[in-house]
């Protein structure tokens, strides 16, 4: 057995409240991701998936900050890291992408400049080495005709191409770890599915690791071998993506799966009712760790 | 981009301020200085001096295109000096937050507090008078409002998402102020700048009409105020062109910052007829 790229040990995080108190939001967070792997983590908005990304970067702000446990990356813990170390690390051996393609890109600067800075910034190539190795990266991301390409500005392009963009700029350096927040959220559909491809193919071939954050159950299992279910701050069930959907053990994952509608189950079981989970997010702080989720348990409730 | 008839007209007479200035040794008849025959003096406009001459027979018309050099010297440099503190201010004020926001704010409003002119008069009454001292004595005291909105528009740039992707991408704090902030905020800084080069010339004026400015003999318009204003009943040309000279470009560098904001500001755009 290898060593974990990305283990996260007991990871908790809040809000400041002032003083040394804090709101939590995360309550013990634990998981790893192994070399490679494409981990997947799903949930409600607000379940803290994106907080756990964050604090990955070493991007939390003000009032959130990590109470607690560590994150161990190639055996290093990035919280005790110093800054200029952590920064070194972002972009380089660990990137991001981001769910607004639109806005991710400086409208100022031509997309070949701001890929080819990735090169200059990380590994300390020239400006003309830099801008050959940009059109490179955009003809990996399979953008037609990347020497024209690059030097058009964000606004001259589509969402699919600009993601297709920051997947260049965040691949660029072939990190260890890729994270995606997200990143089809606001593509239609068939862009989507070649958006997805397109990281499944580029992170397969580089070893690049991905850590898959999104709340479309069908996007994690066309992506990811192991898939984790947030809930509230907790991470409640982890599993093979197969196993998980096969047979989900957790109420709340229970609850996910159930409320996803089936193309075909209408011809199959006749006329059924989607499974809907009650309620808005229960107040955290009035929840106890052991029966979190019993406020909005179907079992029994139903006829 | 539309551009209304306020800022050609701002752009008009700010290209001829700068025409003036630029081509002043070539274009003008007389030397400002050195011709000076008290024979002339006090001539009203006519062919051969265009605007008369002062009470010391100097051409005036001469000395308002060698004052233009002075005004646009004092204007633009004034300005640079006052756009590099005001955005390096707010910029990182915006940026890093916390108690250098909070000192950088309370610097600013102390700044607001003091009238500019005052403040200008302690510093050249410090640094005693001339150019050099002129230009610092501006470039020094003009620089809050710059400051105030470089920080509020780093304060709205920091949440867009290239800034966070750039951080993500491991951007230093510098290298995200520097390429990917200050470019995006570039629209209204120069529309303060160009706003600022007109009260500069105007305070240069002043400062110089109260005698701690450029010096005599050389011409600056404020100077030449100074000079004319004891011979207001016998040359009152001496007094009327310079000031002529002071009004329209201030007037040409408001309407150009004006038109500048208006074409710049999509909100703006958008509620004309």
């Amino acid at each position: 057995m290898t060593a974990p790229l990305l283990d996260i040990k007991n990871l908790q995080l809040g809000v400041s409240l002032g003083r040394s108190s804090y709101h939590p939001l995360l309550k013990g967070v634990s998981f790893q991701i192994m070399p490679g792997e494409a981990y997947g983590l799903v949930g409600e908005s607000g379940s803290g998936k994106s907080v756990t990304s964050l604090a990955v970067m070493g991007l939390l702000k003000r009032p959130l900050a990590v109470t607690s446990g560590e994150i161990l990356f190639k055996g290093q813990n990035l919280l005790a890291l110093p800054k200029r170390e952590m920064r070194r690390l972002r972009g380089n051996r660990i990137a991001m992408i981001f769910q607004e393609p639109m806005t991710a890109l400086n409208p100022l600067s031509t997309v070949g400049r701001q890929i080819a800075e990735m090169f200059v910034l990380h590994q300390g190539k020239s400006w003309a080495e830099a801008e050959k190795l940009a059109v490179e990266a955009l003809g990996n991301v399979r953008v037609p005709n990347p020497d024209r390409r690059a030097r058009n500005y964000p606004h001259q392009m589509s969402g699919g191409l600009r993601q297709r963009v920051m997947i260049a700029m965040a691949l660029a350096c072939s990190p260890d770890l890729l994270i995606a927040d997200e990143p089809t959220t606001a593509l239609d559909v068939t862009v989507q599915a070649e958006v997805l491809r397109l990281i499944k193919e580029l992170c397969a071939a580089r070893g690049t690791a991905v850590l898959f954050i999104s709340h479309d159950l069908g996007v994690i299992a066309s992506i990811c071998q192991r898939v984790g279910v947030m809930y509230s701050g907790c991470l409640v069930e982890e599993n093979e993506t197969r196993a998980l959907f096969e047979s989900p053990r957790h109420e709340y994952t229970r609850g996910l799966l159930g409320a996803l509608p089936r193309l075909g189950s209408r011809s199959e079981h006749g006329r059924q009712r989607l499974v809907d989970i009650d309620s808005i997010i229960a107040d955290r702080s009035r929840l106890t760790e052991s029966r979190f989720i019993a406020p909005r348990e179907r079992e029994g409730s139903q006829p | 981009m539309r551009l209304g008839f306020n800022f050609w007209l701002g752009a008009t007479l700010t290209a001829l301020v700068i025409f003036a200035g630029v081509l002043a040794h070539w274009i003008a008849p007389f030397d400002p200085v050195l011709d000076a025959d008290l024979m002339n003096s006090e001539l009203p406009p006519d062919a051969t001096f265009w605007f008369g001459t002062d009470g010391q027979g100097r051409d005036v018309y001469t000395r308002i295109l060698y004052g233009a050099q002075i005004s646009l010297t004092v204007g633009i440099v004034s300005q640079v000096i006052n756009s590099i503190i005001g955005v390096t201010l707010g910029m990182t004020a915006g940026y890093w937050g916390g108690w250098w926001d909070d000192l950088v704010n309370g610097l600013t409003n102390v700044m607001l507090a003091i009238p500019s002119l005052i403040f200008a008069l302690a510093v050249m009454a410090v640094l005693g008078p001339g150019l050099p001292s002129l230009l610092i004595a501006l470039g020094l005291t003009n620089w809050s409002w710059t400051c105030r909105i470089a920080r509020s528009s780093t304060l709205s740039l920091k949440s867009q998402g290239y800034v966070q992707a750039a951080q993500t991408l491991g951007y230093g704090d510098l290298r995200i102020m520097f390429t990917q902030i200050l470019p995006n905020m570039m629209g209204p800084i120069l529309v303060m700048a160009t706003l600022g080069m007109g009260s500069a010339v105007l305070s240069e004026a002043a400062l110089s009409f109260l005698g701690l400015g450029i010096q005599p003999p050389f011409p600056s318009w404020g100077s030449m105020l100074t000079d004319a204003r004891q011979l207001i009943q016998l040359a009152p040309w001496a007094a009327l062109f310079p000031g002529l000279a002071i009004f329209l470009s201030v007037l040409g560098f408001n309407l150009l910052g004006d038109g500048l904001r208006d074409s710049l500001d999509p909100h703006m755009r958008t509620r004309k007829p």
